[in-house]
C-alpha cells in the first residue's frame, strides 16, 4: 500500500529523515514510534505531499507523491499534528468548505459531513456542528481534524500525534475510534508514548535519530527484547531464607533475590537461559505446602527496549555535539 | 474552478468576520464621501478639491483619482492576511495536503478579495446617485471611471497577494506591498517629472496614477489596460511561484 525507499530529508543542514525504508501494507494500524525529534513528523508530511523528500521515493497505492501528488493527496486523509483550523468558521461550514475541496460531488457533501460528523462524536450526544471553531476545546478541535481527514472515506488515514493533548478520556475514545477506522483503512498513526502505539497498532515502526530502529508486529518486537527471563513469586509459609535457598536449588535458577511484601515473601527468580521455572517453582511450593498468590514471567518489556533505543539515540546526539 | 470559486466562497466569507475589514472598507468610503460632499464649513477652503460644493461644477473625475491613490493603503490592509495568516496558523498544511494546486489557491484568494473590493466599489455608487440628484454627470467619466477602478483594484490587490505569499507576518506583507504600490502610484510620477530619459521615460510608464486619471477623464486607455492587466497576471505568477517555492526550501 505504502512504499518508503531510502527516504532522506534535509532541513538545511539538518539531517531529519536519514534514509528510511519501510512496508505498510493494505489495512494495517501502523504506529509510528519514537522520541520527539526523531523524524515522524517529517517523514508523514513528505508521505501526505506536504514537503518534498531530499532523496528517496514514497509512493502510497503505486503513485509517486512527488510525481503524482494529486493523485495522492486524493486518496490520504491527514490530521497535522497541531490541527489548524480556520478559527472564525462553524464546525458544519468547515467540513462542508473541505468536502469541496476534497472533490466530493456537491450533492454528497451534506451526506459526507453527517457521516463524519456522527463518526467522530461531534454530532452526539451534543451538537457541536454549529460552534464555532475557534470555541471548541482542544478535544473536541481533534475530533475535528480527524472528521475532516475522513470525509472522502480515504484508503489511507495519516495521524499525526492524534491523542496529544487531550484528556483520558478522551485519549480513550479517540484509541478506540483508531482501531474501528482500522478495519477498513490502513491508518499511520504517530506517537511517543510507546502504551499507546501498542494497545492501537499491529505494526509498530519505532525511529529514532531519523533512522529505522526496529519494526514488527508488537509481539515480534517484544520476543527480540526479551532477554535471560526473570520470574517474580510471592510465597507465604516459610522464612524468606528459607524460601531463597529452597528455590536456588531448583536446576536452572541463577539467582533469587527476596523482598518482605507484608506477611508474604517476594522473590526476584533470575534464570540462567530463557527457560520458564514457573512451573518448578509451583510443583515446589505444593511440595513444601506453602501458600503461592502470585507467580509471574517479568519478560524484557518494549518499554525498556525503547527507553535504550531513545537513550542510545541521545548519546549519539551528545557524541555528535561533542565532536 | 469549482476548487477556485470554493476558496474565493471561503475568503470572502472571512472579510465579513474580519474588524480590520470593517475599519479598512468604512474608512475608504468615509474619505471618499469628505472628498464627494464636504461638510459646510470646508466649503471656504480649497473648495476646488471637493466634488458636491455649491456653485461649482461637480466631477466625479477627482473621487476616482483620490480611490485610486486610498488604494495604496487599503489593498495591503485588505490581502495582507491572505496567505500569510494561513502560514502563520498552519492552516497552510491542511491546504496543501487537499488535492487543490497551488494555482487554484492563489486564484481563489485573489478572487475571494476582488470580490471583497467589488462590493466596496459597489458602495460607492451612492456617490453617483447623490450625483445624478444634484447634477447631471458626465457618463462616459462615470463608466470608464468604474473601468479603472476596477483595472487599478485587481492590479493593487495581485500586488498584496504577492506580498503575503513572502511573510508569516501579516504587517511585513502589508509594509512589502504599501512599498511597492507606492513606487507605482506616487513615486514614479514625481520620479518622472524630475529626472530625464530614459529615467523619466520608464517612470512615467509604469505611474499608474495617470493612467488612473486618463481613466477617470472618461478615456480609454489601452496602455492603462495593458498595464493593469499585465500587473495583475505578473504578480500573480509570482504569488503562485513563491508558494510554490516554499516546498523546495
Amino acid at each position: 500500500m505504502i512504499d518508503v525507499k531510502h527516504l532522506t530529508k534535509w532541513y538545511g543542514r539538518v539531517l531529519a529523515v536519514d534514509n528510511i525504508s519501510f512496508h505498510v501494507k493494505k489495512g494495517a494500524v501502523v504506529g509510528f514510534l519514537g522520541p520527539n525529534g526523531a523524524g515522524k513528523s517529517t517523514t508523514l508530511k513528505i508521505m501526505t505531499c506536504y514537503l518534498p523528500a531530499s532523496s528517496g521515493t514514497i509512493t502510497v497505492n503505486g503513485q509517486d507523491v512527488l510525481s503524482d501528488s494529486l493523485a495522492v493527496r486524493r486518496q490520504i486523509g491527514y490530521m497535522p499534528e497541531s490541527v489548524p483550523i480556520y478559527p472564525e468558521m462553524r464546525v458544519r461550514e468547515y467540513l462542508l468548505f473541505r468536502a469541496a475541496l476534497r472533490d466530493i460531488p456537491a450533492k454528497k457533501r451534506k451526506a459526507a459531513v453527517d457521516r463524519v460528523a456522527e463518526r467522530c462524536w461531534l454530532s452526539q450526544p451534543e451538537d457541536m456542528t454549529r460552534r464555532r471553531l475557534s470555541e471548541l476545546s482542544r478535544g473536541y478541535k481533534q475530533r475535528v481534524g480527524l472528521a475532516e481527514g475522513m470525509l472522502h472515506d480515504p484508503a489511507v488515514l495519516v495521524l499525526d500525534e492524534p491523542t496529544i493533548g487531550l484528556d483520558p478520556t478522551q485519549i480513550r475514545a479517540m484509541r478506540e475510534l483508531i482501531r474501528e477506522l482500522g478495519d477498513d483503512h490502513t491508518v499511520i498513526l504517530s506517537s511517543h508514548i510507546l502504551a499507546e502505539v501498542e494497545q492501537t497498532c499491529n505494526e509498530i515502526i519505532i525511529i529514532a535519530g531519523g533512522r529505522l530502529a526496529a519494526s514488527g508486529t508488537p509481539a515480534e518486537l517484544r520476543q527480540r527484547v526479551v532477554g535471560p527471563s526473570e520470574i517474580i513469586a510471592e510465597i507465604k509459609g516459610a522464612t524468606s531464607q528459607e524460601l531463597t535457598n529452597a528455590i536456588e536449588k531448583i536446576p536452572g535458577a541463577a539467582s533469587v533475590t527476596h523482598s518482605p511484601h507484608g506477611n508474604w515473601t517476594r522473590l526476584e527468580i533470575k534464570a540462567k537461559g530463557s527457560d520458564d521455572l514457573r512451573s518448578n517453582i509451583y510443583k515446589l511450593a505444593a511440595e513444601k505446602q506453602w501458600q503461592l498468590r502470585e507467580l509471574r514471567r517479568a519478560g524484557g518489556s518494549l518499554e525498556d527496549f525503547f527507553v535504550q533505543i531513545t537513550y542510545e539515540q541521545s548519546m549519539r546526539e551528545d557524541h555528535n555535539a561533542a565532536g | 474552478m469549482g476548487k477556485i470559486l470554493t476558496i474565493a466562497r471561503r475568503e470572502l466569507a472571512g472579510y465579513f468576520f474580519s474588524p480590520l475589514a470593517y475599519v479598512v472598507g468604512a474608512l475608504f468610503l468615509c474619505v471618499c464621501a469628505f472628498k464627494f460632499a464636504p461638510p459646510p464649513g470646508f466649503w471656504a477652503g480649497p473648495r476646488e478639491w471637493f466634488i458636491l460644493v455649491p456653485h461649482q461644477q461637480a466631477s466625479f473625475r477627482g473621487l476616482f483619482e483620490m480611490m485610486g491613490t486610498a488604494m495604496t493603503i487599503a489593498a495591503p490592509l485588505l490581502t495582507m492576511r491572505l496567505v500569510s495568516e494561513e502560514y502563520r496558523s498552519g492552516t497552510i498544511e491542511t491546504l496543501m495536503t487537499a488535492p487543490v494546486t497551488d494555482t487554484q489557491v492563489i486564484l481563489g484568494k485573489f478572487l475571494g478579495v476582488m470580490g471583497f473590493y467589488l462590493i466596496l466599489l459597489a458602495a460607492t455608487l451612492i456617490f453617483l446617485a447623490l450625483m445624478f440628484v444634484y447634477a447631471t454627470p458626465d457618463v462616459g467619466v462615470v463608466i470608464m471611471g468604474y473601468v479603472g477602478m476596477v483595472l487599478l483594484g485587481a492590479a493593487f490587490l495581485a500586488v498584496g497577494v504577492f506580498a503575503s505569499t513572502l511573510s508569516r507576518y501579516q504587517l511585513l506583507a502589508a509594509a512589502g506591498s504599501i512599498v511597492i504600490l507606492a513606487i507605482f502610484q506616487l513615486l514614479a510620477g514625481s520620479v518622472a517629472s524630475h529626472t530625464t530619459a530614459p529615467i523619466s521615460e520608464i517612470a512615467a510608464r509604469i505611474n499608474t496614477s495617470t493612467y488612473m486619471s486618463n481613466f477617470a477623464r472618461g478615456l480609454f486607455d489601452s496602455r492603462g489596460l495593458v498595464f493593469f492587466l499585465s500587473l495583475t497576471g505578473g504578480f500573480l505568477f509570482l504569488s503562485i511561484k513563491t508558494l510554490e517555492s516554499r516546498r523546495w526550501r
